[in-house]
């Protein structure tokens, strides 16, 4: 770890390497050229799964089918292992890490979604030591997030919901790449309170909160979702324009609701 | 003769080399000495290029040389031809406006993909970086990307030489003017606008090419990933390098896929093979994906209006088309024939339509060429005249099966009853129509789908069943038919089987196998026409050097008309060995007969096996006056007509009402190949088929923006489809041999691609029809769910 850290903020131009599915083929396209990849996926400290003190730990470099397939994720946040098994193929869930993911910030990526539905924290060691960050502040935009040059994403943590919390992630694929169109992340407690979470739908990942007050406060699922996507930027592709990726946010979010209901 | 192998499902010898890794693909190669070429392609649709520098990229360290147009054309060098030369309507001949190996300084790009230039280095990756080093100064103009829009007044030309970028226009069938009288007395006409969109073929492996020149014999080889390397030494040699063909080989190793885009002799085969003369060394290029995407061959791109007439009973009365083709910036070796002969000639169909014209103009864009891809303009018509079908039904509120039986040519065998004459120049071989929808219907259960399908009408997830069915014209070809309509080639197949002393046999073809299991199904035949096992029969193709001659294989022309080149060598074989048995068995000829791997005496137990008059005929001392030692033949095949496979295809999908996605929920394909030698081998191109058929259908498709870039050139976001996206396929068929050919088969490598295209389109809009969505009459292709979705909310 330390020498990680210490490659990174020598000077020449370094990058993280996790799994390499979304760095390497940046590689090959030619769209950017570190000098060095530290790969991060061997350090020990960013393996392994494990609950402590009522919060789910996942290492940063945990690949998306170690997760799928945890039996402390199933046993806990079981919409977590729904969301990782349904990224992209086998070959990117053998690979692809959760720490590559957030860290790359695709807006149609899965985990960030799923994290802000859980209301995570990102622990992050940087030139500084080490932070915590909520998941809530650590996306900002299009493909970016608050890390440094030289920051290592170690790990995920996730508190585990009371008994009775029922959560959920419902996602319209992208048929080539198999990204979200639109993913509509949802975990209600037994107390009612919602969090709902959107991925693919605008620039970045975001908790749609009117959605979230609405169902917190008894509305139904559908009143609830018929609020969804509204007031933030759609993204618009050939596969969804900009209304129908906002009309499918709103089918989304009420199938999601009605799963926890 | 023996039954050992015909008709069994024999498993492909081939395939333990490729599934183990094994296979040996042009990019396997690696020569002494040799070098890698980077090609620099325009990133622009249309531009003039104003000046390139060379001089950076020429001192980096590892970098052979540098060539840029300039260096062609002062060599004298034209370009790449086309194969097949169509004629306009007034009998003008078609524009065909040359393509050149680099674009020179000066002249204008017309694709984004176009070569520039081209950088041969020690190494791949140094090509590439120093690649990056050439300047090139564009002047960039407008481009245009629809065949609709090229034509018009005012567009972007291509070429200069090419007004209104129409490459020629074109027409087939009875006279317009009786077509048009045809369709106003109809009773009833369906009118539809449609696009058949643009595809990339997408072989798993891409293009790859190794130029070997050696200065010693004044020789060159060129390894290349082709469909037929015999047809790209004939263009490469006489119509752009200028070199004697004897002095060129040409090879085609493994090769991972084709579907068409490997046919055609590509402007890369004869740079490398210039460059390695000028630098003495191997160059060796191999395509990368995203490369591929934008210099491939596409196929399909029609622009449509088709109107079909029926009169009050449901009889089909007249079609009448006029469609806009793609060609892409450049006449790629087959595109002139697949909008027309390969297209116009099947819009008969499977029905008795008494007048039919075709109207077809083919215009130049600023894309990458568009030619022959799996069915190759067999789909075109098929998607164009099964869509008007359930069309026609759904407006007419008749059943869309009974408005095909009633319309279906009457059975006919071909033999005690003739071929049936189209009014499309084509004379179809035999055939039972009626028996394949019969078929495919009680697969169905077509009363329990229609009751199923009217309770879904009332949920969020509706039903619908889609038809189609098909007729093709495959063993490609007859060359005096074919060289009338423009070939520049003949298309009949050289077989040839060399029997060594100890019996084993040695075949040449040269029809190419990439990924059809020619190594299989071809030993099938010989094995069994000679009474040997399998093992002793080995199959050889690809190489110019080891075969004699030979067209390649596309069109489903391998078995038809490769096959039947090496049955008339076994039988000239067997003849000779019955002359060799006679004398040893000091028998009379006529009183031989050959079966199970011997010649016997009739009605004796006197007999004497294939290998001992093998060796005979190599030790030849005791042998017949006046015999020539040896048993090695070698045959031409030229096929008497095409041949037709034919089918029905139905399509059950739901359609999510909410977000208008479409999930296949059973695929059933009743198709008739003609004779079946590896029935798994005809399934799996069945299979194959269908999976490219339905892609069409439901994901694939390629996008250019106005400027001329393919927006969707990755698999991140070009959707093929995967063996999740379809259902387990229920398959039958029914055996109407071909008249014409020793082995009455008909081709198989198409069939699935034909037929299931319109079958899935129609279900979909079957089920907008269900549920109460009657307007909608086209959905795009790719049936996209945002697309249906639309349809539904218009
Ligand atoms: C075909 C395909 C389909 C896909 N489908 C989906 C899908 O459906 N849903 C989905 O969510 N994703 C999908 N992905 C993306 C996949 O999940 C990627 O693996 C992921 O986005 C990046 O993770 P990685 O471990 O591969 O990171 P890498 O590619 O190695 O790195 C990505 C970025 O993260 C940085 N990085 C990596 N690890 C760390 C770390 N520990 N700390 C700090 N920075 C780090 C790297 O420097 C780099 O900038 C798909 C990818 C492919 C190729």
């Amino acid at each position: 770890m330390e020498e990680a850290i210490e490659i990174l903020q020598n000077g020449s131009y370094a990058k993280v390497l996790g799994g390499g599915h979304s760095l390497v083929p940046a590689l090959k396209l030619r769209l950017n050229a570190p000098e060095t990849l530290v790969d991060v996926t061997r350090i020990e400290s960013l393996k392994g799964i494990a609950i402590e003190d009522g919060t789910l730990v996942i290492g940063a470099a945990n690949t998306h089918h170690e997760i799928a397939t945890s039996a402390d994720v199933h046993n806990t946040l079981s919409f977590l292992a729904k969301g990782a098994s349904a990224i992209g193929d086998v070959q990117v869930r053998n690979k692809g890490t959760i720490g590559g993911s957030i860290a790359h910030a695709d807006p149609s990526a899965d985990w960030p979604a799923l994290l802000l539905a859980a209301d995570a924290s990102i622990v992050i060691q940087g030139a500084d030591g080490t932070k915590t960050v909520a998941a809530q502040d650590f996306f900002t935009g299009f493909f970016s997030t608050i890390l440094e040059e030289s920051d290592i994403i170690t790990q995920i943590r996730i508190p585990i919901p009371p008994e009775g919390t029922k959560s959920t992630y419902q996602k319209f694929v992208q048929p080539a790449s198999r990204f979200a169109i639109v993913g509509c992340a949802a975990v209600k407690e037994p107390s009612g309170a919602t969090r709902v979470a959107f991925a693919g739908v605008s620039d970045y990942a975001f908790r749609d909160e009117a959605v979230e007050s609405a169902s917190s406060s008894g509305a139904s699922a559908e009143e609830a979702a018929s609020k969804a996507a509204e007031g933030v930027s759609i993204m618009s592709d050939h596969y969804a324009s900009e209304d129908y990726r906002k009309h499918l946010a709103k089918v989304y979010a009420r199938r999601a609701l009605v799963e926890v209901s | 003769m023996s039954n050992k192998y015909i008709g069994k499902a024999v498993k492909r010898v081939e395939d333990k080399r490729f599934i183990t890794g094994k296979g040996k693909y042009t990019d396997d190669m690696i020569l002494p000495g040799q070098t890698y070429a980077y090609i620099i392609r325009s990133p622009y649709a249309h531009a003039k290029i104003k000046s390139i520098d060379i001089s950076q990229a020429l001192t980096a360290e590892g970098v052979v040389a540098v060539f840029t147009g300039d260096d062609i054309a002062q060599s004298g060098i034209n370009g790449v031809p086309a194969g097949w030369q169509v004629n306009f309507k007034n009998g003008d001949i078609m524009k065909e406006p040359p393509h050149p190996l680099l674009v020179g300084t000066g002249s204008t790009v017309k694709h984004v993909g176009d070569a520039v230039a081209v950088v041969i280095a020690e190494s791949k990756e140094i090509a590439a970086d120093a690649a990056e080093l050439v300047e090139i100064d564009y002047e960039v103009f407008d481009a245009v990307v629809n065949p609709a829009d090229a034509v018009k007044d005012g567009a972007p030309l291509v070429h200069e030489s090419a007004p209104n970028n129409i490459a020629f226009d074109w027409e087939i069938g009875n006279p317009k003017a009786e077509v048009d009288e045809a369709i106003a007395n109809s009773h009833h006409v369906t009118s539809l606008e449609f696009v058949n969109q643009r595809m990339v073929p997408n072989p798993i492996e891409p293009r790859s090419a190794i130029g070997l020149y050696e200065p010693s014999s004044d020789r060159y080889t060129l390894y290349t990933s082709t469909q037929n390397p015999h047809l790209i030494r004939l263009l490469m040699c006489a119509f752009v390098l200028g070199i004697p063909e004897h002095k060129v080989r040409v090879v085609g190793p493994d090769v991972g896929g084709g579907f068409g885009s490997k046919i055609f002799h590509y402007t890369e085969e004869a740079l490398v093979t210039w460059c390695s003369k000028q630098i003495e060394r191997p160059v060796k290029w191999t395509s990368e994906r995203s490369e591929a995407f934008i210099t491939d061959a596409h196929g399909r791109d029609h622009v449509t209006h088709a109107e079909m007439g029926f009169d009050k009973d449901g009889n089909v009365t007249a079609l009448r088309i006029k469609t806009f083709a793609n060609l892409g910036a450049y006449l790629s070796t087959f595109a002139p024939a697949v909008p027309t002969y390969l297209h116009g000639t099947l819009l008969q169909g499977l029905y008795t339509t008494p007048k039919i014209h075709l109207d077809m103009t083919c215009a130049f864009t600023h894309t990458n060429a568009v030619d022959a891809y799996r069915g190759a303009g067999r789909p075109e018509a098929t998607y164009l005249l099964e869509r008007l079908m359930d069309l026609a039904a759904h407006e007419m509120g008749v059943d869309p099966v009974e408005l095909r039986l009633k319309n279906f040519i009457p059975p006919f065998d071909g033999v005690n009853q003739p071929g049936y004459q189209t009014q499309v120049a084509l004379q179809y071989d035999s055939g039972n129509y009626h028996e394949v929808l019969r078929r495919g219907v009680a697969m169905l259960g077509y009363e329990e789908f229609r009751k199923a399908q009217a309770e879904a009408a009332q949920s969020n997830k509706l039903l619908g069943v889609g038809f189609s069915t098909y007729i093709e014209a495959c063993g490609i070809a007859p060359s005096a038919v074919v060289g009338a309509l423009g070939a520049r080639a003949g298309l009949y197949e050289v077989g040839q089987v060399r029997v060594q002393p100890t019996g084993k046999v040695s075949v040449y073809t040269g029809a190419h196998s990439h990924g059809q299991g020619h190594e299989t199904t071809f030993a099938q035949v010989v094995a069994d026409k000679l009474g040997i096992p399998l093992e002793d029969v080995e199959i050889h193709h690809g190489d110019t050097e080891t075969v004699a001659f030979g067209m390649g294989t596309y069109g489903s022309r391998s078995l038809a008309v490769g096959g039947s080149a090496i049955v008339k060598s076994l039988e000239k074989i067997i003849e000779k060995g019955a002359k060799i048995a006679a004398h040893k068995l000091e028998a009379n000829v006529d009183d031989l007969t050959f079966a199970d791997g011997k010649y016997t005496v009739n009605g004796t137990d006197k007999s004497v096996a294939f290998g001992d008059v093998a060796l005979t005929a190599y030790v030849p001392h005791n042998y017949p006056a006046g015999l020539e030692p040896g048993l090695d033949f070698s045959s031409f095949y030229d096929p008497a007509n095409f041949t037709y496979p034919y089918g029905c295809h139905i399509a059950v999908v739901e359609v999510d009402k909410e977000t208008g996605k479409v999930s296949l929920k059973r695929f059933i394909a009743v198709d008739d190949v003609g004779n079946v030698i590896n029935p798994m081998i005809v399934d799996g191109q069945i299979h194959g088929g269908l999976a490219q058929g339905i892609g069409q259908a439901l994901l694939e498709g390629a996008i250019f923006d106005e400027n001329g870039q393919l927006i969707n050139g990755s698999y991140m976001d070009y959707c093929m489809p995967r063996a999740d996206d379809l259902p387990m396929f229920e398959l039958d068929r029914t055996e109407t041999p071909c008249p014409h050919n020793p082995l009455g088969v008909k081709g198989a490598g198409e069939a699935g691609c034909i037929g299931s295209t319109p079958a899935v389109v129609n279900a979909v809009l079957d089920a907008l029809w269900s549920g109460g969505f009657g307007h909608v009459k086209d959905i795009l292709m790719p049936t996209t769910p945002e697309r249906v979705w639309r349809a539904m909310n218009s």
